[in-house]
């Protein structure tokens, strides 16, 4: 996958390189409002949660560098997914930088993720990176995401994609 | 690129959610046929296959043909594309995400200006 894009409203996903998948977006707030919105439990439960209907359950980081977060989300569909890691590097209000892995193994290995926080003017701009240890990681995490397990729907259509594919 | 509609996506799922339904769809991926011969690996009627049929067109997931008498169906394949682009989950995913957090900055700055 070289370098394909997918652009909505001011969100711009990229694969920079095989293994690698960024994302930028602006935020009309100053950088410190958005670094807290990324790293307190209380504020991080009201917006990462995926799909309306989905929850952060569980939400329980230690700030610093080597200490460790879990998450735990519900999906609309009933189940639960959890990701942790340990977080490499911190500077408020600018950078993050943690490994994270999903105990549900959506992709293979660990992925380091990388939150970059630039202000200009009021507006803040986010730059976020996720490496993964290979292409094939990447490729995984790209394509079942985090709605694998949210309707069984979409795994019916995946299989139906395969098949008309290979027809 | 186009976000697809909510209600599309619904009747595209509800659409693939019959294995005969699936069926069908595989049979005109490789090429267009009439109801008879769309009909001809099921024990099903010709009324059954029909009501089958509904779904998928209603769901833009089929096309007739011109042929008056015929009527072939082929398989339109955009929704299904929309479809899987949808499931990019991944941007997807970032983008409900980002726009709940536009949500919370806001409250965030109001907050902080009293």
């Amino acid at each position: 996958m070289t370098s394909s894009q997918t652009n909505s409203d001011n969100l711009r996903v990229t694969t920079p390189n095989e293994r690698e998948v960024a994302m930028t977006r602006v935020f009309d707030a100053p950088r410190h409002q958005v670094f807290d919105a990324f790293t307190k439990p209380e504020l991080l439960k009201r917006w990462f949660y995926g799909p309306d209907g989905g929850s952060l359950d569980v939400c329980e980081i230690d700030l610093r560098v080597g200490g460790a977060y879990r998450y735990v989300w519900g999906t609309p569909g009933g189940e639960q997914m959890t990701a942790r890691g340990v977080f490499r590097e911190i500077v408020p209000p600018e950078l993050i930088v943690n490994t994270e892995s999903f105990e549900e193994s959506w992709y293979p290995g660990e992925a380091l993720i990388t939150v970059r926080l630039v202000e200009a003017g009021g507006t803040t701009t986010l730059t976020t990176t996720a490496r993964y240890e290979s292409q094939e990681a990447r490729d995984t995490a790209l394509r079942s995401g985090m709605e694998h397990g949210v309707r069984a729907g979409y795994d019916r259509l995946a299989r139906i994609l395969a098949t008309l594919e290979a027809s | 690129m186009e976000e697809m509609p909510a209600d599309q996506l619904d009747a595209t799922f509800a659409a693939l959610a019959d294995p005969t339904r699936r069926a069908i769809l595989a049979r005109l991926a490789k090429g267009e046929a009439s109801v008879v011969e769309l009909a001809e690996p099921f024990t099903m009627s010709q009324p059954a296959i029909s009501k089958h049929l509904k779904v998928l067109e209603r769901a833009g997931l089929i096309s007739q043909g011109r042929d008056a008498q015929r009527r072939p169906r082929r398989l339109e394949a955009r929704p299904l594309r929309d479809a899987t682009e949808w499931l990019g989950t991944y941007r997807r995913f970032w983008a409900e995400n980002f726009q709940r957090l536009d949500g919370l900055l806001d409250e965030l700055k109001q907050g902080e200006a009293k």
